[in-house]
């Protein structure tokens, strides 16, 4: 893939001699970047390429000569030898802020080079408290390595004179600062304003008092910050997880792939044994690893914190069995032996229910279990559409990062920052590129501001919205509802109509704003039919995304599982149900009269959930950090994990019980190794034909280059060496015509009073979310969102206690009021307790 | 100077009132300029007067303008009133004094660039001033000199004032646009420079307060009047703000090329009685230290000669100093100013400064070694040239060029052998 890189870039090329090297690179490339490109290390503190240069730190100090032009005739002039005359300019220039030219030549390595590079080591270190032994950053520090390397050894400035700053500073409460080692380098405060648009940190102050300050309240407020630990070039920055837990270099590395949403960020996990844990292997920080198809080089924050529920000693480490009222602990043997004989027995009569959160191998072999049985094979999920990204998802090669003018991202119903974190960035930073983008959604999210084109409709006319479009440029179908009729007189949808017919490219992302599983099935099979019918399928850079709501919820359609439009009552007419990382019941109470008149329940769990609790058999699981397997990400990249820990004794993988299971009922299913298990899926599933665990361990050189040795430049974000993943052939790229149906709309019923939506937050109260007590103070309480307009009339104000009846649940919330809320709407977050599984009517009482 | 061009309230006190500058001529330019001339044209008189900025680097006025980026507008300028230099004290005295015609230079400078929106960044301190002007920015709008479609054209033009918050770094062009967009005040990287990408991304100007007051007589009277004055490549009068140790301190408008020894004997009075002259400081605390014979007495102070002395003209804030006088204490002065200003952004300046602080505390107060002294200098050599602006090599001249230049008063400073002290052990 390395070829990809030099296509890419084959045109203007400029050459250029770096340390006697001939070195050649795109034109724009500045002089650090074209030096690193050629295997030169030209070393730099504030730089970083993912940001734009400031030349602050003045690390990167190097000769720069250009070819001395003669002014009359504008001609090169020449040596007596014949060789180009280079005018060295009477400063050192920074090699991070200057772009190379034609025929310039850069000298990294002379005496005067080496020398500013050992004054600016000196001076740095002259307020730097170098407190190396008791920093978190010592053994993976830019400014260790480099004064190691560069610096001059000893120091002439007198440590008495040095100041005294304060070393605890919390910013916010996942991340804390400490002044006197920061070196002024500005890349956090242009991490969250340039990267992230999150500006709640700056510099405060002037000279030697410049200094990190927090503007927001509560502090660092931002699903961002622990990116900026990374970057941070010193030990300045630390996040309250991983702070004075342990020294780099005590640490292993695993390769591993964030579940918490459809992005599927790379990610490495850093774990170590520890006597306060008994000996234990523990995962003591979650770090982003290179993929600049998918993270790039960052996580959001619930990636990076919210992994702690691996080590809870709540976890359910043995089989239980019912008998009469309690659950009593079991082998595996008389477990299994019951599940199979039941199972038997269950005649047609059966569902199996996942969770988004399992593994391709799990979803595989618990679909052949559940088909065996002539069950239904369901996915926990209030989205639907996976069987149309299958068809008319993006296509083989896709890269957000290659959008750019001419290119249009359509965003339907999502809000994206809260729904996937890395979706959004990377979308934003299409759009600063010049991707058009357009956002639909019923109120202001995040992403507005870097769209180039909104489009509000009232909640329940998002597919209506993807038919306007359609029916602006295709013949116009009698059959429309007048929401249709309505939108089509849109402004906003016609030009909208526009920008997506003319695109070179497009991709549209639809999320679960407001929606439910029908509402999700229609919005999605409108937008694979607008996609189609803009002829933009079946190449890269084109088709459908799901917001996924959990990390490998493709994974799951792919396997053959499908959301229930009406899971009470699929589960009802299947009384013997396999649930599999899912708590029904736990999500909504309702479903517990279900479980109560079930035949036979068998839970596959962690912890011992409200399903569990209610089961017949529960069997326990390791979680992902403890085995390994693949996930398939909403852009339907196919990643690897590993293991990361040793697996706890007693529990046992997704895929190798349901492999027991099947045992019993005469299949023949992998159940120890992943990768075979794996292998049985790709012969099966024509979509993952031909992906085995060693083409998606495969890795190619990716820009920028960061890695372990290279700290200074990207920071601590791990260098990929296990895989960067596959991205398959959609069905339409393998020739299958896409089957898919138009669904008929209807206008959305008039309704009298408030109307409940359900919205994702990224703190829910997930159980990985709150098995994370650093996130203590980031949990979404429960909680209700109004307009202003509606509180007014219910006599709400901010923060206050209110009590709403929803779905035949009636609970306390808080209520908050946001003019971004139309009126008449009432937002209810998912997975926090409440009872919204899509649009309801809602009463709120003060 | 028989006739100012420039303190011409010198001449008249009374031309700090709108209608008499008016009488005078005043605005006549400005109308002339904005009914009959177009905006190049206005340039190019502009750029034929040889005009140099007057905030201490001396750049072309009239190329500077032309550099502005046509394909991108709005266009903007930008005056920088900052003033901040220690012993510069000329802007002030202009904007207060004689107010309508710098604000006419600005006018001018605005319709030259095609420019609708000026902005005047004051220093914190020129509060009351910034009020005054306000207030006479109002009475021109009043006349109508100033709002839309001037004189029945197309062209209209207002004019902000803005204060700061009392930081030297803001009188840098790029730090000062910053600060005027909202920001902390640092300065950028450049290029690009502010006529092609300045105040929120858009060209434009930046100029000197008293380098646009020069540009209504100019327009009034010619290029060619204008180079009467002052030499060939430095053309005009200059406002010489003369302090430290001279009898009669303040303002004198003398043509560039006039002698320091004419400045500093025959306007300036001279010295105290029974004191000599050491030292001259040209261009206030940013300066490097001439010695104060007769080659230098009898340099002429304009852009090309002070370099011959091993000096700049800069602001030209000439500081005299005595042999009252010596250079550890003057050093140790300049080294805090600049240590207490250094806005931070870069390496060398913010730690280095503070470094030389400490150093140069301990010299003069005896607390020092020789070897202290060569520390400071090499110090001071390391920030030279490796900085983001120029406030870092401002903060060494005087260092280092007294250190050269007066190494006998650093060695009656530093006793031969370490003074007897305390050992302090750390921890
Ligand atoms: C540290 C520093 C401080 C400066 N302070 C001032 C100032 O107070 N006033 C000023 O006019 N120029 C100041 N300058 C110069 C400006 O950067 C700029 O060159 C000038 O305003 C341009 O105007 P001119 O061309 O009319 O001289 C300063 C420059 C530096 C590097
Ligand atoms: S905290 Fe770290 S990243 Fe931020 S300015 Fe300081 S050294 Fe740089
Ligand atoms: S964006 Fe999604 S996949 Fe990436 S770290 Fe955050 S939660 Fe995990
Ligand atoms: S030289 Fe000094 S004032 Fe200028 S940018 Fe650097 S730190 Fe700031
Ligand atoms: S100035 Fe170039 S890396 Fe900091």
């Amino acid at each position: 893939m390395t070829e990809k890189i030099a296509v890419a870039v084959a045109e203007n090329l400029i050459n250029l001699t770096i340390d006697n090297r001939e070195v050649s690179v795109p034109a724009g490339t500045l002089v650090v970047n074209a030096a690193k490109l050629a295997g030169i290390d030209i070393p730099v503190f504030c730089y970083h390429p993912k940001m734009e240069p400031v030349g602050m730190c003045r690390m990167c100090l190097v000769e720069i000569g250009r070819p001395a032009i003669d002014r009359a005739s504008g001609k090169p002039l020449l040596n007596k030898d014949g060789s180009p005359q280079i005018n060295f300019g009477p400063k050192l220039e920074t090699g991070c802020t200057v772009p190379v030219s034609k025929g310039m030549v850069v000298r990294g390595y002379t005496e005067e080079v080496t020398e500013a590079r050992k004054e600016v080591i000196e001076f740095l270190l002259t307020s730097h408290p170098l407190d190396c032994p008791i920093c978190d950053k010592g053994g993976e520090c830019p400014l260790q390595n480099l004064t190691m390397e560069h610096g001059p050894g000893q120091s002439r400035f007198i440590f008495d004179e040095k100041i005294d700053l304060a070393k605890n500073v919390p910013l916010g409460d996942l991340i804390f600062l400490d002044r006197e080692r920061c070196i002024q380098c500005a890349r956090c405060t242009r991490f969250q304003d340039e990267i992230v648009d999150d500006p709640v940190i700056g510099f405060s102050q002037r000279g030697r008092a410049l200094e990190i300050i927090t503007f927001s309240d509560p502090g660092f407020d931002s699903y961002w910050s622990g990116n900026t630990t990374d970057i941070c070039p010193v030990g300045a920055l630390t996040t309250t997880d991983f702070r004075f837990e342990a020294r780099p270099w005590e640490l292993q590395s695993h390769a591993s792939i964030c579940n918490h949403c459809s992005v599927g960020c790379n990610t490495t996990l850093n774990t170590r044994r520890e006597a306060k844990s008994g000996g234990d292997e523990v995962i003591k920080r979650v770090m982003p690893r290179q993929n600049e198809q998918v993270n790039e080089i960052w996580i959001c924050d619930k990636g990076r914190f919210a992994h702690h529920y691996t080590e809870s000693p709540d976890r359910l480490t043995q089989p239980l069995i019912r008998k009469g009222d309690a659950l009593e602990p079991a082998t595996w043997d008389e477990a299994l032996q019951l599940v199979g004989d039941k199972f038997k027995k269950s005649k047609g009569k059966f569902a199996a229910l996942a969770g988004g959160r399992l593994t391709n191998e799990d979803f595989f072999n618990i679909q052949q279990v559940t088909a065996k049985l002539g069950g239904k094979a369901l996915l926990d999920s209030q989205m639907a559409g996976g069987e149309m990204v299958a068809q008319v998802g993006v296509g083989q090669g896709t890269n957000l990062s290659d959008l750019r003018a001419g290119d249009v991202v359509l965003v339907i119903a999502s809000d994206l920052e809260e729904e996937a974190p890395l979706h959004w960035l990377r979308i934003k930073q299409a759009a600063e590129r010049g991707a058009q983008l357009i956002v639909a959604n019923p109120r202001r999210t995040k992403l507005d501001q870097v769209a180039h084109r909104l489009i509000r409709y009232e909640y329940g006319q998002e597919a209506a919205v993807v038919h306007a479009m359609l029916d602006s440029f295709s013949p116009k179908r009698p059959d429309q509802p007048a929401s249709v009729k309505q939108l089509l007189r849109d402004e906003s949808v016609k030009a909208a109509a526009e920008d997506v017919q003319s695109a070179t490219n497009l991709i549209v992302f639809y999320g679960s704003e407001g929606l439910d599983v029908a509402g999700s099935h229609t919005l999605a099979s409108a937008c694979a039919n607008l996609l189609i019918a803009t002829g933009h399928v079946g190449r890269s850079n084109n088709g459908l995304v799901a917001v996924w709501d959990k990390g490998n919820a493709q994974g799951a359609w792919d396997a053959g599982f499908a959301t229930s439009v009406n899971l009470a009552d699929d589960l009802a007419a299947a009384p013997n149900l396999y649930i599999v990382g899912a708590d029904p019941v736990g999500d909504r109470p309702d479903l517990a009269e279900t479980f109560e008149a079930a035949e036979f329940v068998v839970v596959q769990e962690l912890f011992l959930t409200k399903t569990a609790q209610m089961a017949d058999v529960v069997l326990p699981v390791l979680p992902y950090t403890e085995r390994e397997g693949t996930y398939t990400n909403a852009e339907r990249r196919v990643q690897r994990f590993y293991p990361a820990i040793s697996p706890r004794p007693g529990a046992r993988a997704d895929f190798a019980i349901a492999a027991q299971i099947g045992l019993a009922l005469g299949l023949e299913l992998e159940s120890k190794l992943a990768s075979l298990a794996f292998e049985q899926l790709a012969a099966r599933l024509p979509a993952y034909k031909d992906l085995t665990y060693g083409k998606l361990a495969e890795t190619f050189e990716q820009w920028p280059i960061i890695g372990r040795e290279d700290l200074y430049y990207g920071g601590t974000t791990y260098d990929n060496t296990q895989g960067l993943g596959v991205q398959p052939p959609s069905g339409a790229e393998r020739g299958e015509s896409p089957a898919l149906s138009f669904e008929a709309l209807t206008d959305p019923e008039k309704r009298k009073g408030l109307l409940a939506v359900p919205v994702t937050r990224l703190y829910d109260l997930g159980l990985t979310v709150t098995t994370s007590e650093i996130l203590a103070t980031h949990w979404e309480q429960p909680h209700i969102v109004l307009s202003p307009a509606d509180a007014e009339k219910l006599g709400l104000e901010l923060g206050a206690q209110a009590t709403i009846k929803l779905n035949n649940m009636q609970s306390p919330v808080a209520a908050r009021i946001d003019n971004r809320v139309p009126k008449g709407v009432v937002l209810v977050p998912r997975s926090v307790g409440l009872h919204i599984f899509g649009p309801a009517p809602i009463e709120v009482g003060a | 100077m028989a006739e100012h061009i420039l303190l011409r309230h010198r001449d008249n006190k009374e031309i700090s009132k709108l209608p008499t500058y008016r009488k005078g001529s005043g605005f006549s330019a400005f109308e002339r300029a904005v009914t009959k001339l177009n905006p190049e044209e206005v340039t190019d008189i502009v750029f034929d007067s040889g005009l140099r900025g007057r905030g201490g680097a001396g750049f072309p006025t009239g190329l500077k303008w032309r550099f502005m980026d046509k394909n991108n507008w709005p266009h903007y300028v930008a005056v920088n009133a900052d003033e901040s230099e220690p012993g510069t004290f000329k802007d002030r005295e202009l904007m207060e004094s004689n107010p309508y015609q710098f604000l006419e230079g600005v006018m001018l400078c605005a319709y030259a660039v095609g420019c609708n929106d000026a902005y005047i960044y004051l220093r914190g301190e020129f509060w009351d001033l910034a009020h005054e002007l306000d207030k006479h920015i109002t009475k021109l709008h009043k006349e109508k000199l100033l709002g839309d479609q001037l004189f029945g054209t197309e062209y209209s033009l207002r004019i902000h004032t803005h204060l700061g918050a009392g930081a030297y770094i803001c009188g840098e062009e790029t730090a000062m646009l910053e600060s005027l967009e909202g920001k902390l005040g640092q300065p950028r990287l450049r290029p690009p420079f502010p006529p092609s990408f300045g105040l929120f991304g858009k060209p434009t100007v930046v100029n000197n307060v008293e380098t646009l007051a020069n540009v209504p007589l100019i327009l009034e009277k010619g290029a060619k009047w204008y180079r009467g004055f002052g030499t060939e490549k430095s053309p005009g009068t200059k406002i010489f703000s003369l302090s430290g140790n001279v009898m009669k301190p303040g303002n004198y408008e003398l043509p560039l090329g006039t002698t320091f020894r004419e400045l500093i004997f025959e306007h300036g009075g001279g010295l105290r009685e029974g004191r000599s002259i050491k030292a001259i400081m040209p261009a206030g605390a940013s300066s490097s230290l001439i010695v104060a014979n007769d080659v230098a007495l009898d340099t002429q102070m304009d852009y090309e000669n002070v370099p011959n002395v091993g000096a700049m003209l800069g602001s030209a804030s000439i500081i005299v100093i005595d042999d009252s006088v010596s250079m550890d204490w003057l050093i140790n002065k300049t080294v805090h100013f600049f240590e207490h200003e250094s806005c931070g952004k870069c390496t060398p300046c913010r730690e280095g400064t503070y470094w030389m602080k400490n150093i140069t505390e301990r010299i003069h107060h005896g607390e020092a070694v020789w070897d202290d002294v060569l520390l400071l200098n090499d110090v001071a050599t390391n920030i030279k040239g490796k900085c983001l602006c120029a406030l870092g090599d401002f903060a060494t001249e005087a260092v280092t060029s007294s250190i050269e230049r007066f190494r006998e008063d650093f060695e009656t400073r530093v006793p031969q052998s370490r003074p007897k002290t305390e050992v302090k052990l750390s921890l």
